[in-house]
């Protein structure tokens, strides 16, 4: 079905890169554009054959492209309609190496929180009992729509949102919400200069192996959390790890390689880069490390601090609810 | 009458086996687990519905394995250790007593009920504790009824675009 030739050993002449979004912000996009002056040599040796955020691509001519035309496609985005999941598949079979590109293809990403609610909750929250919608006749989005002209068949909204991994095959995945553009350019280069690792799904690229703790640069003072703070409501104290002055920070769980951006700038790491180490569940990773740290001899207390944490579910699983063991509310 | 429609579909006569709550027990290796022990040989009775695994300590217990217990069929799961000050390796059972009460809030977002999670302290000469949260937990588990994570997961559809045509086949 696909073609699965290495990028190295592909056609002479340059290389045929594509970008596509499905359910993203449009942040990866931009974030291609964060490699900054390498853009004008990365255009010397590759050609841009898709991307709809920057030129115009018909469906058609890339259904018109030949199997494995496209050397390297990086796709952003979870899968949440069944128009992503049909392009998903093509860019797959038109594409030799396929790469999940961002937190939302790769775990699912902030769309995916919404797998904590039924498509019916969400369209009534969309639809119907938003306060700044006017919305009388109850009107809903169709998927079949009959016109004089014809009928239409619109694509239909998905029960959850799907990683990529879940309808398509993967090559690579580059994690980040969104990817680093100093680790995004290390990886277009490995990929000019054909210097790509051994094709596997597992293997992330452009990032660490280590956790965002490893690159941050706040001091532990081995003291154990007394209290629970938001963000919004306290004021960190410089230099002083974050999580001991009882900021919910997740860079104790999070794979490294964005260089610590956020605790740099004194806000609590949100774990958009994924799950270090051999963890495969981000949140438990995380709820584990929070509930051994918690300054509680008896149960009481216990119950207390946990309460102070706001959201839990939506904090620990900011951007990996769809690679979660659970991945969806029942 | 053709041949086709003289074809019976199976007899409906066959019940399927009644439902019975299915729960795993994650018993500390010192107390809870001695505990369940004691029980068996005061030959108290308490309902066959749980699965006993038995860990080194109840702070030993990640909550990936619990998230996987559901995730894998279970109706039910339980967590039992020393009584907080009696724990064999000093403060293993501190973990647990923050953890569990985060992860059943966790638990209960993805839409699992509270009844179907439980910690509870157990120590080694109440094996008549066991049984009755045994008995306690699989009856308020049997009236939250069947789970079935693995059936509700496959039919929200995971994999349920096998039917799409990839754009371009259509043509």
């Amino acid at each position: 079905m696909t073609t699965n030739g290495a990028t190295s050993d592909r056609q002479p002449g340059k290389l045929r890169l594509g970008m596509y979004w499905a359910s993203s912000c449009g942040g990866c996009d931009i974030s291609l554009l964060e490699i900054g002056e390498h853009l004008l040599e990365l255009i010397e040796v590759a050609d841009i054959v898709l991307w709809p955020c920057v030129a115009d691509f018909k469906y058609r001519t890339v259904a018109d492209y030949p199997d494995g035309y496209i050397d390297v496609c990086l796709f952003n985005g979870g899968i949440r309609s069944s128009e992503q999941e049909q392009i998903a598949r093509l860019v797959r079979r038109k594409s030799r190496t396929l790469v999940a590109y961002g937190a939302c293809a790769m775990d699912g990403g902030i769309p995916a929180l919404a797998n904590l609610k039924s498509t019916r909750e969400i369209f009534d929250a969309v639809y119907h009992s938003n306060p700044s919608l006017q919305n009388p006749g109850h009107v809903e989005p169709q998927t079949h729509w009959a016109t004089p002209q014809g009928d239409l068949e619109l694509p239909r909204l998905y029960p959850q949102v799907l990683r990529l991994a879940d309808v398509v095959e993967v090559d690579y995945q580059i994690p980040g919400c969104p990817p680093v553009g100093t680790q995004v350019w290390k990886v277009l280069q490995a990929v000019v200069a054909g210097e790509v690792p051994a094709r596997n799904a597992a293997v992330r690229v452009g990032c660490d192996n280590r956790s965002v703790c490893d690159e941050c640069h706040r001091e532990k003072r081995k003291v154990r959390i007394k209290e629970f703070k938001r963000p919004h409501l306290a004021i960190p104290e410089p230099n002083w790890c974050l999580l001991e002055q009882g900021f919910v920070c997740l860079g104790a769980s999070t794979r490294s390689g964005c260089g610590a951006l956020c605790p740099k700038a004194e806000l609590t790491c949100r774990g958009c880069y994924g799950s270090a180490g051999l963890a495969t569940d981000q949140g438990t990773a995380m709820l584990s490390a929070i509930g051994s740290v918690m300054d509680a001899v008896t149960e009481d207390r216990a119950n207390e601090l946990v309460g102070q944490i706001a959201d839990p579910t939506g904090t620990f699983y900011r951007f990996r609810l769809a690679s979660s063991t659970l991945k969806a509310h029942r | 009458m053709s041949q086709v429609e003289t074809v019976q579909p199976p007899a409906e006569t066959e019940t399927p086996l009644a439902w019975e709550p299915r729960i795993i027990a994650f018993l500390c290796y010192w107390c809870s687990y001695t505990g369940a022990d004691n029980a068996g040989t005061s030959r108290l009775k308490y309902p066959a519905n749980v699965d006993i695994i038995r860990v080194m300590c109840s702070g030993r217990v990640d909550p990936d394995l619990i998230m996987i217990a559901f995730a894998q069929g279970a109706d039910g799961v339980m967590v039992c250790g020393c009584h907080i000050g009696d724990c064999h390796y000093i403060a293993g059972n501190h973990k647990t007593m923050t953890r569990m009460p985060l992860l059943s809030r966790v638990l209960q977002d993805f839409g699992i009920e509270p009844e179907r999670f439980v910690h509870e302290w157990v120590s080694a000469a109440e094996g008549d504790k066991f049984a009755r949260l045994v008995r306690q937990v699989t009856e308020q588990v049997r009236q939250v009824g069947p789970l079935d994570w693995p059936g509700r997961m496959y039919r929200r559809g995971v994999g349920h675009g096998e039917d799409l045509q990839p754009w371009g086949d259509q043509a």
